[in-house]
Order: C-alpha cells, then sequence, then structure tokens
C-alpha cells in the first residue's frame, strides 16, 4: 500500500529532509517524522528558525552530532553550498589532548624517549612473546566462558524470592496467607539480587606498549562481548571510545572499525593528560563511578607526573577498585621504578603484570572474588 | 496527531515563554519550543544537560505554568516498579484479614493500594505534572518498563487491572547525560538539550532569583562563572552557584568586605569540591580581577 499519492506537496521537502538525515546515520523513527509534520503544522512555518527548533525538538538529533544536523539543515533548507562531511562524527568520542597551550606539538615520542620506554620492556616482550602467543587464544576462550560467573558482580536493589534471605516477602506471605483464612504459616524470604558491575577498560596504545596493543584490543572485545556492562577507552596523546565500535560481534569487523577512530596508534603517550580528559567529560567520568577500573599501561608518562598523580587519586576515589596492569611487573616483587608509577602506586588497588593476555584474563575474573562493595 | 488543549490560553512558543518568564523562569525559544511542543501534541518532553542547567527548574516553571501540582520521581540505580508505581500496603491487608474473620473482604480494596508517582500522574493527568528526573541513574531494564508507560500511558494493577490516563499526562523526563539513554525512549520524546545560557540571560537569572544583587555584582559572577566553567573541574558551578555566589558575595559586600574579596572570600558557594578549589586557587585572583575590572 502506498501512501505517496497523499503526501501534499509542502510536506515533501520535511520528509525529503528526513531522508538526508536517515542518509546521513541519524535514526529517524517514522513517529518522529510525523511528530515533525503535525509540530509544523502547529507553528505554522513562520521562519526557518521555527522550522528548526521543531526539527531539534521532534527529531532529537544526539548533541555531540549537532553540528553535523546543523549543516545538513542549511544545505537542505538553505541550499548552502558547505560540503556536508559526516565522518565527523569521530570527533564525538576522542577527545584531542593538543590544546590551546599545548600547541607545540613536540614529535609524538622523541627519540631519547623511545630508548628508554621500548629499552625497559624489550627484554620482557621477547620473553613473554612467545607464552602471550601460545595462550592469547586460551585466553580470550577462558574469558569468555567464564565471564558470566566470574566477572565483579555488584549486589542490586532489586529483590529476588530465596529460600532464605534477609528481607520478608510481605506478597508472597500475604497471599499465602489468605488461604490459611490470614494466618501467616510461612514466612516468604527475599535476597538482594546479585548484578555485573560495571567495568571500565583504559587501553595505553602509545609506542611504548606497541608489541601488546593488539592482543589487548582482541582482549577488550572479548571482554565487551563477554559482558554488556563494559566501556572502553584507548589512549595516547588522544582519548578516544571505542566501546560502541567493539559490540560488533565479528572480531576483525570490530577491530577494523575500532582501528579507524583511534589515530593515534603507537605515539607517544600523556597518560595524566588522557585520564584528565577522561574524567573532565561528566558522561565518560561518569562511567568509572562504582565500577572495576582497570588501566592497562606501562606507565610511562610524558606530561606531567602531577597531572597523572591528581587523574589517577581521582579515579581511584570514583572506583569500586582501580587496577593497574603493566607489562612492567612481571614479577610478584616488582616495585615501580618510574617517577609516575612511583606517584601514583599510593592509588592503586592492584598493580600487576599486564604483560600477556593469560595474565590479564586471571587478573579480571580474580577480581569477581573481591568483596563485593 | 491530535493536537492537545492541556495549555488553554497559551497558543505560541513566545506565549508560553512569556508564560514561563511570569513563573520565574528564563527560557531560551530552543526550550520554549520543545515545551510547547510537547505539551501541544501531548508528548513527554526530554531534557538533557550538564548538571545544574536548571532542567529540574524547567519542570517546575511548566508545573506552576499550567497551574498544576508537580510530581517528581526521583530515580536512581536499581529503581523498580514499587516505588515508581504502586505499592500494597502488607501490614494493612494483613490486619484486615485477620479482623474480618469469616466476613468476606477486598484487600485489593483503593484503602490497600499505596500510590506512587506514576499511578498518581495517571490517575490524576489533569492537574499533575510528572517529573522523571535523572532517568539516567536507573538502570536499563527501568528504562524498558518506562517506555511501555510512556507509549499507551497505561499501568497495569495485577490485582485490579489497568489503568489508564484519561488524557496524556504532562511528563518531563531529565536526564544529566551520564549514560546514554535508549534510542526509542528518545524517540517517544520531545527532545531538548539545555546549554548553559548565555552571558546576558544567565545575569538576568540571576537579578531575577536573588532581587537583591545589584547588576554589577550580576556580570562578574557570569563572567566569572563562564571562565571556571572552561576549566577542568570536577563540579562546574551551574546557574543556582551563580546565583548562590552573587548572593553570598553581596552578603559579605554589605558586612564590609571589598569586591574581589567578597567574591573570593564566598568561592565556596560556587565551587564545592575541595580539589576544584586547590587546583583553581592559584588563578583565581586573576579570574576575578579580569571578571570584576
Amino acid at each position: 500500500m502506498s501512501t505517496e499519492p497523499q503526501i501534499p506537496r509542502a510536506a515533501r521537502t520535511f520528509i525529503s529532509f528526513v531522508a538526508l538525515l536517515r542518509a546521513n546515520g541519524f535514526a529517524v523513527a517514522p513517529e518522529q517524522t510525523t511528530a515533525f509534520l503535525a509540530a509544523i503544522a502547529l507553528l505554522g512555518p513562520r521562519d526557518l528558525d521555527d522550522i528548526r527548533q521543531c526539527a531539534l525538538a521532534t527529531l532529537a538529533p544526539p548533541p555531540e552530532r549537532r553540528a553535523t544536523f546543523d549543516r545538513l539543515f542549511d544545505l537542505h533548507f538553505r541550499g548552502s553550498e558547505a560540503i556536508v562531511r559526516d565522518d565527523e562524527s569521530e570527533d564525538e568520542e576522542t577527545v584531542r589532548l593538543q590544546e590551546e597551550g599545548r600547541g607545540d606539538e613536540e614529535p609524538l615520542l622523541s627519540d631519547d624517549a623511545n630508548e628508554s620506554g621500548l629499552a625497559a620492556t624489550r627484554t620482557e616482550a621477547l620473553v613473554e612473546r612467545r607464552f602471550a602467543q601460545l595462550s592469547t587464544i586460551d585466553a580470550l576462550r577462558r574469558l569468555a566462558r567464564e565471564a558470566q560467573r566470574r566477572l565483579p558482580r555488584r549486589r542490586g536493589h532489586r529483590r529476588m524470592r530465596a529460600r532464605r534471605g534477609p528481607f520478608a516477602d510481605l506478597r508472597r506471605t500475604l497471599r499465602d496467607s489468605v488461604r490459611s483464612d490470614g494466618e501467616i504459616l510461612r514466612l516468604g524470604h527475599m535476597k538482594r539480587r546479585q548484578r555485573p558491575r560495571k567495568m571500565l577498560l583504559l587501553i595505553d596504545v602509545s609506542g611504548s606498549m606497541k608489541s601488546r596493543t593488539e592482543d589487548n584490543m582482541k582482549l577488550a572485545h572479548a571482554l565487551v562481548q563477554a559482558t554488556g556492562n563494559v566501556e572502553v577507552f584507548t589512549f595516547g596523546t588522544r582519548l578516544t571510545r571505542i566501546t560502541r565500535a567493539l559490540r560488533l560481534k565479528r572480531r576483525e569487523q570490530a577491530l577494523s572499525a575500532a582501528a579507524h577512530l583511534v589515530s593515534d596508534w603507537d605515539g607517544g603517550t600523556r597518560i595524566g593528560d588522557a585520564l584528565q580528559a577522561f574524567l573532565a567529560v561528566p558522561r565518560f567520568g561518569g562511567y568509572a563511578r562504582g565500577a572495576a577500573v582497570i588501566v592497562v599501561s606501562d606507565g610511562l608518562e610524558r606530561g606531567e607526573p602531577d597531572a597523572l598523580r591528581d587523574a589517577v587519586a581521582t579515579l581511584s576515589r570514583r572506583a569500586w577498585r582501580l587496577s593497574w596492569l603493566t607489562p612492567l611487573a612481571t614479577s610478584p616483587g616488582f616495585r615501580p621504578q618510574t617517577e609516575a608509577l612511583v606517584a601514583i602506586e599510593r592509588f592503586v588497588d592492584d598493580l600487576v603484570d599486564g604483560g600477556s593476555s593469560a595474565s590479564i584474563v586471571a587478573h579480571m575474573l580474580a577480581l569477581g572474588r573481591r568483596r563485593a562493595a | 496527531m491530535a493536537v492537545r488543549s492541556n495549555i488553554v490560553g497559551i497558543d505560541s512558543p513566545e506565549a508560553l515563554e512569556k508564560a514561563l518568564r511570569a513563573a520565574y523562569y528564563l527560557a531560551d525559544e530552543g526550550l520554549a519550543t520543545a515545551a510547547y511542543l510537547g505539551l501541544a501534541l501531548g508528548k513527554p518532553l526530554l531534557l538533557e544537560g550538564a548538571p545544574g542547567v536548571g532542567k529540574t527548574e524547567a519542570a517546575k516553571a511548566i508545573a506552576a505554568v499550567l497551574g498544576r501540582r508537580l510530581i517528581r520521581l526521583q530515580c536512581y540505580e536499581g529503581i523498580d516498579a514499587s516505588a515508581a508505581l504502586y505499592e500494597w500496603n502488607y501490614p494493612r491487608q494483613m490486619l484486615a484479614i485477620r479482623q474480618a474473620g469469616d466476613e468476606s473482604i477486598d484487600i485489593y480494596g483503593e484503602t490497600f493500594l499505596i500510590e506512587r508517582p506514576m499511578l498518581a500522574a495517571l490517575r490524576a493527568p489533569d492537574s499533575t505534572v510528572l517529573l522523571i528526573d535523572e532517568i539516567d541513574r536507573a538502570d536499563q531494564e527501568f528504562e524498558a518498563f518506562l517506555l511501555e508507560f510512556l507509549s499507551d500511558f497505561q499501568i497495569s494493577i495485577p490485582e485490579r487491572g489497568t489503568v489508564r490516563a484519561a488524557e496524556r499526562p504532562v511528563v518531563v523526563l531529565t536526564s544529566n547525560r551520564t549514560r546514554d539513554l535508549h534510542e526509542a525512549l528518545r524517540r517517544r520524546c520531545v527532545y531538548h538539550w539545555i546549554d548553559y545560557p548565555t552571558a546576558e540571560r544567565e545575569a538576568r537569572i540571576i537579578m531575577m532569583r536573588a532581587s537583591s544583587v545589584a547588576e554589577a555584582t550580576a556580570r562578574a559572577v557570569v563572567a566569572a562563572v563562564e571562565k571556571l566553567r572552561r576549566e577542568p573541574l570536577s563540579k562546574a558551578p551551574g546557574i543556582a552557584e551563580a546565583v548562590d555566589w552573587a548572593e553570598a558575595a553581596t552578603l559579605l559586600n554589605r558586612g564590609g568586605a571589598r569586591w574581589p574579596d567578597a567574591f573570593k572570600r564566598s568561592i565556596g558557594v560556587a565551587l564545592k569540591d575541595e580539589e576544584d578549589l586547590h587546583f583553581i586557587s592559584p588563578r583565581l585572583d586573576a579570574i576575578l580581577a579580569e571578571a570584576t575590572a
């Protein structure tokens, strides 16, 4: 059944605007189109700004894509010559660390830093690699298998029926008691449901972590697939949210989508600035609240150790548990050497080995055994 | 789509803006349009924005304009139907059963039903405004449950049947955007993103809210607050903080403190985080000097 003939001529331009939005990746439901038309009918299109307000209110573009939305609007209704580029949507999830004050874009990682950074990890990396290569697939399998049971959980507010529990199930007790004329023969119990705890994974993708980056990304993908309650960010010279990309089921697809988002692979590191940027965006900073926060980074900081220390302190207060997984901590008796790691040591709950997928997975799965806060 | 008549006497966004101003709320054009459309089309209004930009205040002002009671449902992680819809008064039911003896009683009668905000709004749609505050704090199951309510405006109580609103209630949802809301929820609503107001508007808000504050003071506060909001603070001062700051500084000034100093001493009203204060203190003098210049 076609409704085409019934669409009045005047409405066509609005409907084609919706089509343009859809073509540019905005999700607009049919009922929103209806509401858009109703809104215009209601206000009577007095000028373009009214139409823009109607479009904003009813088509509800996400705030971070507002600029694209406005450009499309102008293009459609004003015939503006502006070239519409939609790929800027990457900006929504990327926080650039280069700000005005830091315009002096130093080479991402200068040679001497490269030396000290890589030299420290090179020997370990060689030793680790064979082991890690062998066990990555096994580690991912283990994660998928045991995630449900062993990732950290928290007590929810909702109650469920239980044979034993701290709360009386008055509803059930009442229903039972009706059968015995109001006599309570058995008291029903309830307990609070266990729910998966939020997890936040912050992955260092700078040059000094290069040997681990691919495996870490695979691991992040496996974790997102195993439990829905994860947020994943990468950082180096920028901070990028890649959770949405990793939700794609097929690993190759997800990783290439993530690779497309991240633009600072194998560059320098400003961990402190990256974490500050993370905390400064309220929506991102909120992800850390009550979450099991896992930072996978060698802690080789190029920026100010002060910024790093403050950010980690804040993160630690927000998080349920803050784990720092570094490839440097291969032995149990590991003591941090770098200035940055020493500065943050007292704020992190765990400072453990992040040099192989097996050890990272083992740590994640062990988190669930910690006391639920 | 039917156009509702629940906004008698207000026939345009401009009229609504004026009415809101009379209720001491300065809405910009976008908010007035969205709120007007929400009311006229009978759709819930979803307001998003940073904490402290006046989302909840907007709902209160809308209720005042309509002359209705505001019912507020504060969301939290783990909120469930019994906190949002209704609950049975179990102790009273049990007592009634025991007292009834051989007589038959209806333990699911009206007297045993405890009304929670959503049910209250459904049963009195023309005298209430339902504010579902900080929906982003509730978990996703609750959001899904809300979808049903917002599309059909009905609630089913197994023991009593379905309660359906005779008229679509006015519903305002707010979100601080600590997490992404589901697309399905967004598209059922009329949407508006509230930004921090322009300097001009914020100064007017301050003077409207705190009548004792002089215009110069209001402008200085706005200039300082704008600078503070650009800093990476854990809690940037919202509009309410700006109003409080202007009032507190005025108070100190009357007590004898000189200008930049009065601002500085009352900074605790605007910034309420020890670390933020610590972070900003080296530059605070410069910021205030520039703002009061």
